[in-house]
């Protein structure tokens, strides 16, 4: 195996690992601020691919220009949803949050396979169709595109949680909910903002994937997997730490696939999340 | 005279940069009640945490009728003798009142029926007798402390810690929680009590050990502790004259 | 004092209800549906060993369900063992799996325990899927032999499996009893409840949640072996799947977890549900019996945690008897 070769693909495996890593952002933010785990995650995911798929199959308009309207809508949903179902289970035992949500996961599954039926879709001719060279390397323009969009959208949010007030108060929030809850911030909205903010993150990966992956109802549960490992590898509740774990596991895994057998990729990436979780349990960066 | 039933050398707790206890020292002996005080921060919950095994000390050695323990999981040290209550209760609320007992008996009576007598009895210990039957979480917070004791006290313990077990009690309740714990020292178990209700401690403790911000800074008998000037110091941060001094 | 004989009057009903039930009803689908609620009762209650009494909520458990499947049907292909001996290989193998994953496992708590448990059980069905000794994604087929009891297979009539499935459960509902009201129901009830004032009291977290896992996986590897026989086939997608992990848990948390006969309502219940959906929204494929899952799975989770049996004890709730000598009784004994 040539040089060429490793490096195109670790560098592919970059590419990737950013939008796992977007994803995962959008997972450990909820978690940080309310302590919940939310297996629904890759289905907003889903929706955001969903959203662009139609919105191009319909109106033709392409993903990545409604990709702000992905973002808001997700946004919305998130926030919705929090509103209508997670508020209910904030205090309730762990039990009945994990089931929520895992219950979440189902019906949103269901759900799209029985009104958009379980066939492949694709999003074809896009405005970013088409490969580029760099270096003497290959790449796939959307694949470059999408990570590029990722990391964007990951510095976005790593701005508003550093730079302003709101994501002060989100933060502060996550730091200590009833000592942030006696300064005045009120709880209830930054947790509808953090589930809307998880889902827009989670929904622009997946607007920005529909350019070149393809589109079904269970998409969400390989990017579920993988946040989760990106989460715990990086730290629950750490933003930072998603990122690069996210880099991290996307070269794992295309290196995996390449080296050794590509239907073994998810063993691999697996079985790097269990050694984690028991060797050391806060993860690189996070709070234990 | 015996060596004492339990031996602190130098008991040191950090937490990242934090120094909860700093070279702490004490022996408690057999059949003794010591109280514990100090102002909030102190340290001593730490000092009980280190005790029954939740912490592992940073230095220092503790040592149980001559047997090291210092670092022991929690339930190897009950195995051992040292039982505790906890400063929030910690009832099993899905069970009943006897069953929250029964399981403290569980670690000398295998058998359940065998469990459930001793169990029963330590309920008419402390008084919880004829509530053996209901939802343990249908007590009030001072019968969930009573039935943490008779838990604990289950256990066959020689030395059972108890956090803060008068907190929140009525001036009859807490003279009935002193003399639940005379009489669980006359069964021969030393207690080391946590305490901020000085009538509840006071009256009944062979010794006192005084800690402020981690460190010891005074052991004596209570009167003595009543009137000593760092103690009230270290309480009101002024002169202050101590009720019958 | 009436109210005390309620629940295990009930059961008993059920029970000989279960036993009549395949001589009196003779249409096939019906008995196969019958069949189907036994299976899925029996996995349910055996799942509750360790997610309801322990309150480990495993995800993965469809790993031990295949275990026992594999292993009896290797045994019988390859070595000409009988099945009945094969389920109990398959019991212990599962067992001894559930070991070697429980260790690291039980160190971490609620949320992260569950989604080392999913992680678990994807690895494995990706394992069994790439392996080819073990079947690949292809899976097995067994021959239909000459039908008899040793040989654990039956061609004409499906009432041999209707009393094997009944007996199963039967006996999986009675490990589940024995084991609650014996120490080690109390411990692990205690650890559900409060797992630091159990270790203040000598209660060892891991070796007590290991009992747990090793019992709840040898019965649902022998449900798994009862599978094989039954449906003479087996693969990945059948017996290692997430979903199986779901069904069994949400069985379970339906009919109530921690509770002796709420994974058997539950089963009652769900299958009812899944047999009414196939016949409004025809055939499944389309999502539909997700999207029931999914509902039912959060509607209990936020509105009814304690499930039917808490429902159903919430509105006629049973009084205080009087102790015989200082006999106890608590939850686990219903």
């Amino acid at each position: 195996m040539t040089a060429q070769l490793l490096l195109q693909t670790l560098l592919s495996g970059v590419l990737i690992g950013l939008v796992y890593a977007l994803v995962a952002v959008g997972l450990t933010l909820i978690f940080g601020v309310m302590d919940i785990v939310n297996f629904a995650h890759g289905e907003f995911l889903m929706l955001g691919m969903y959203a662009s798929f139609w919105g191009f199959a319909l109106w033709k308009l392409d993903p990545i220009f409604t990709l702000p309207l992905t973002a808001l809508l997700l946004f919305a949903f998130g926030a919705a949803l929090y509103h209508a179902v997670i508020r209910r289970i904030i205090d309730a035992p762990m039990l009945s949050q994990i089931f929520t949500s895992f219950g979440l996961m189902i019906l949103f599954r269901g759900l799209a396979q029985y009104l958009w039926k379980p066939d492949f879709r694709s999003v074809d001719h896009t405005v970013v169709e088409g490969k580029v060279a760099f270096a003497g390397l290959q790449f796939g323009l959307p694949q470059v595109v999408a990570a590029l969009g990722a990391v964007a959208t990951t510095g976005a949010v790593w701005w508003f949680l550093r730079r302003t007030r709101l994501g002060a108060a989100l933060e502060a929030t996550a730091a200590d909910r009833e000592a942030a809850a006696l300064m005045g911030i009120d709880s209830q909205k930054m947790f509808a903002l953090a589930w809307g903010i998880g889902a827009a993150c989670a929904g622009v990966a997946g607007a920005l994937l529909s350019t070149y992956y393809p589109i079904f109802p269970e998409v969400g549960s390989s990017f579920i997997l993988i946040a989760f490992v990106l989460v715990a590898l990086g730290g629950f509740g750490s933003v930072a730490g998603a990122f690069w774990a996210g880099i991290l596991v996307g070269i794992v895994e295309v290196l995996g696939g390449f080296l050794w057998d590509p239907a073994y990729k998810m063993v691999l990436v697996l079985s790097l999340y269990l050694l984690v979780v028991w060797l050391r349990p806060q993860g690189l960066m996070g709070k234990a | 005279m015996s060596a004492p039933l339990l031996e602190v050398e130098g008991l040191t707790k950090r937490f990242g940069g934090l120094v909860a206890n700093e070279d702490v020292s004490f022996a408690v002996g057999e059949g003794e009640i010591v109280g514990l005080i100090g102002p909030n921060g102190a340290g001593k919950t730490t000092v009980f945490n280190s005790l029954a095994g939740f912490f592992a000390p940073s230095s220092g050695e503790i040592r149980l009728g001559g047997l090291p323990i210092a670092g022991l999981p929690p339930e190897a040290v009950a195995a051992l003798g040292v039982a505790r209550t906890f400063q929030i209760v910690r009832i099993f609320k899905s069970m009943t009142v006897l069953e929250n007992a029964m399981v403290g008996a569980m670690l000398r009576h295998r058998a359940v029926p065998a469990a459930a007598r001793l169990g029963y009895e330590m309920l008419r210990f402390t008084g919880l007798e004829r509530r053996a039957h209901e939802p343990a979480s249908r007590l009030t917070v001072a019968e969930q402390k009573r039935l943490e004791i008779a838990r604990a006290l289950a256990t066959g313990p020689r030395l059972l810690l108890l956090d803060e077990v008068m907190a929140g009690l009525t001036p009859s309740e807490v003279q009935e929680a002193v003399e639940m714990v005379k009489r669980i020292r006359d069964r021969g178990i030393a207690c080391v009590v946590v305490e901020h209700v000085m009538e509840g401690i006071m009256p009944i403790a062979d010794r006192m050990l005084v800690l402020e911000r981690g460190r010891k800074i005074a052991e004596g008998p209570p009167a003595a502790i009543a009137s000593d000037p760092a103690v009230i110091a270290a309480y009101l941060g002024e002169e202050y004259r101590a009720p019958g001094a | 004092m009436r109210r005390r004989w309620a629940w295990p009057a009930a059961g008993a009903a059920a029970a000989a209800a279960a036993a009549l039930f395949p001589l009196l009803v003779a249409r096939p689908t019906w008995q196969n549906a019958a069949i189907l609620m036994l299976m899925t009762a029996q996995l349910g209650v055996a799942w509750n060993v360790l997610g309801g009494y322990a309150g480990q909520v495993s995800l993965g458990h469809a790993a031990f369900f295949g275990t026992g499947a594999y292993v009896s049907t290797l045994l019988s292909l390859k070595l000409g063992v009988s099945p009945w001996l094969g389920m109990l290989a398959g019991g212990g193998t599962a067992s001894l799996l559930a070991l070697l994953v429980g260790w690291p496992c039980f160190r971490l708590k609620g949320h992260y325990f569950a989604m080392a448990t999913i992680a678990v059980g994807e690895i494995v069905q990706a394992l069994v899927n790439g392996w080819d000794a073990l079947g690949g994604a292809v899976g097995f087929t067994l021959p239909l032999a000459e039908s008899g009891f040793w040989g654990f297979v039956w061609g004409r009539s499906k009432l041999p499996y209707h009393y094997i499935a009944l007996s199963l459960l039967l006996l999986t509902l009675l490990v589940n009893w024995a084991v609650a009201r014996s120490r080690i129901g109390y411990y692990l009830r205690a650890i559900k409840d409060e797992p630091d004032a159990a270790r203040s009291l000598g209660v060892s977290l891991t070796r007590y949640k290991l009992y747990a896992i090793a019992i709840s996986s040898f019965l649902v590897a022998t449900g798994g072996t009862l599978y094989a026989q039954k449906e003479l086939f087996i693969d990945p997608g059948s017996t290692l799947s997430t979903s199986l992990s779901i069904k069994m848990a949400l069985v379970a948390i339906l009919g109530g977890v921690g509770t002796l006969g709420g994974p058997v309502l539950g089963a009652v219940v769900l299958t009812f549900i899944e047999e009414a959906s196939r016949i409004v929204f025809g055939g499944t494929g389309r999502g539909t019996d997700l999207v029931v899952y999914g509902l039912l799975i959060v509607l209990i989770a936020v509105y009814q945690p304690a499930g039917i049996v808490g429902f159903l004890r919430a509105r006629w709730p049973a009084r205080e008897a009087e102790p015989r000598g200082a006999g106890a009784r608590g939850e686990g004994a219903t």
